[in-house]
């Protein structure tokens, strides 16, 4: 079941992510992602996070739909053109990959090949376009397929940009094309979130809150310095500063910040950044 | 020289819908010598545009529009024809439109296509870029180039990499390039723009056909290579 049929159903969707590894070893992984299977209705497969190259998101989708695990294709414009992200896509399609999570990708110059040529053939409002067009049955060049393929199209927002209005209006331009919901930045002020969701209510679109689990003090102050759009507030880096058990705290955080923010959205994206394993933990507390 | 174009009528006159008084302004540098903004174009697009019942409240052709401080000193003379007018339309490159833009408290409409630089990139001094798409956008987005305003050439407004109002890719130095236009546009009271999709663009157009591509400097050098 992919995710709009969840959303239609009128459930609260939930979603998580993995990884791929730098390298062929999926063992790992795919244990994790056997721990949420179940647990979640989609994971994420991350398209070579940070610029840092790894192994496909594609094939790792893959691999958890034969495990009977509902995965969601990340896509981003940084490493392909208009012709090999087509094609990708026909190829998810055949394989029974339908949710896609279109994305612009970030800059080379983050990763591990920063001498690598950019592409950006597209961005994330035309990837979209894409994924609508290839459903419609045409290609970008309105070239007839044989077969249309099945998706359902996602997007991302950044709730706590700043200033938001471009944000929006990007948003509804991906709405626009196609997207059928969305997957925020990671959010940890309900009180902003909720002043955004009054804000897009307009787009009748779905939006799934953004988790990420906060490891450490450290953690969180470097997404406050570097992050573009995340904002830790004091309170949590002091209660992560005088805990001793910083997996329980950050457990216990998680699942208050959904218990939070459920009532004001769709659904919920957990993002463990290396703490897979305690996802479940997390949805179990929140009272998923 | 920069060789630049002029888009279609049609296309110019879909930017000036809802406009009424327009000031022209061409340029006695490369737009000139490329017969897309020098004085007998500037009178002839008066022409055409009094014809489709726009109102020209002035003209000036300057020297090298891509020079900001020699333009806007320029302009101290037109200052009243400029304030009446709704909007300014370039008859110029690219770089033109993006730094003489940068001065005017107007909306500005490129009236051409820049197809080449020609190798003359070191010519101007200011910060403004140009790809050569052959399909200029500046229209769309408050005189600033997207394509490479912006780090990843996006199109369609900014990615989530923007943080301060700084580019992900050197935050301590380089600007977001949609948060440079987000903020003209709303200046100009034309954020609408913001909400239109553009659509991919067509690189076949960065290639333009070898007479077009030729400039002086690029035929002495093949000179000086055969």
């Amino acid at each position: 079941m992919n995710l709009g049929e969840h959303f239609k159903s009128g459930k609260f969707v939930v979603s998580s992510e993995i990884g791929p590894p730098k390298g062929i070893n999926t063992e790992a992984m795919l244990a994790d992602a056997d721990l949420l299977k179940g647990k979640v209705d989609a994971v994420n497969v991350t398209d070579q996070q940070s610029s840092v190259m790894r192994l496909g998101s594609f094939v790792t989708c893959h691999l958890l739909k034969e495990r009977g695990i509902e995965p969601n294709f990340q896509v981003t414009c940084r490493d392909r053109n208009r012709i090999a992200l087509q094609s990708d896509l026909l190829s998810a399609a055949v394989l029974g990959i339908e949710n896609v999570l279109c994305l612009t990708g970030d800059y080379v110059s983050l990763g591990d090949h920063p001498e690598a040529k950019p592409v950006f053939d597209l961005d994330s409002v035309s990837l979209l376009q894409v994924v609508t067009a290839l459903q419609n049955g045409k290609d970008l060049s309105g070239s007839e397929l044989s077969g249309s393929p099945k998706f359902c199209a996602g997007a991302v927002v950044t709730p706590g940009a700043d200033p938001l209005e471009p944000q929006i209006i990007k948003m509804e331009k991906k709405v626009k094309a196609g997207a059928q919901f969305f997957q925020t930045q990671a959010v940890y002020e309900p009180d902003k979130f909720e002043k955004f969701m009054e804000q897009v209510r307009y787009l009748n679109v779905p939006v799934m809150l953004g988790v990420v689990m906060l490891k450490s003090v450290g953690m969180a102050r470097f997404m406050n310095k570097y992050v573009a759009g995340i904002h830790v507030p004091d309170n949590l880096i002091e209660e992560m500063e005088k805990t001793e058990n910083k997996a329980d705290k950050s457990i216990e955080i998680a699942a208050r910040l959904i218990k939070e923010m459920k009532p004001m959205c769709q659904g919920v994206h957990i993002m463990a950044i290396g703490w897979e394993k305690k996802v479940p933990a997390v949805i179990d507390a929140a009272g998923l | 020289m920069i060789i630049s174009q002029q888009k279609p009528i049609e296309e110019i006159l879909g930017y000036l819908e809802g406009e009424s008084n327009i000031f022209l302004l061409g340029c006695k540098g490369c737009a000139e010598a490329c017969e897309t903004g020098g004085e007998k174009q500037v009178l002839q697009m008066k022409e055409t545009l009094t014809k489709e019942g726009k109102n020209i409240t002035g003209t000036c052709v300057i020297d090298f529009l891509c020079d900001k401080a020699l333009a806007k000193t320029r302009l101290f003379a037109h200052e009243g024809k400029i304030g009446k007018a709704d909007s300014i339309l370039f008859m110029t490159c690219g770089i033109g439109v993006q730094a003489t833009s940068a001065v005017l408290p107007k909306v500005c409409h490129p009236a051409c296509n820049t197809i080449s630089v020609g190798g003359a990139r070191g010519e101007w001094r200011g910060e403004e870029r140009c790809n050569e798409c052959g399909d200029c956008l500046l229209d769309m987005t408050g005189g600033i180039c997207p394509l490479t305003a912006c780090t990843k050439g996006l199109i369609n407004g900014p990615c989530g990499g923007s943080k301060d109002g700084k580019c992900e890719f050197e935050p301590d130095v380089r600007d977001c390039g949609w948060m440079l236009i987000y903020e003209r546009l709303k200046k100009l009271n034309k954020l609408d723009n913001l909400k239109k999709i553009i659509e991919p663009k067509d690189y076949a157009k960065m290639n333009p056909p070898k007479d077009i591509r030729s400039t002086i400097m690029w035929s002495l050098e093949q000179k000086q290579v055969n």
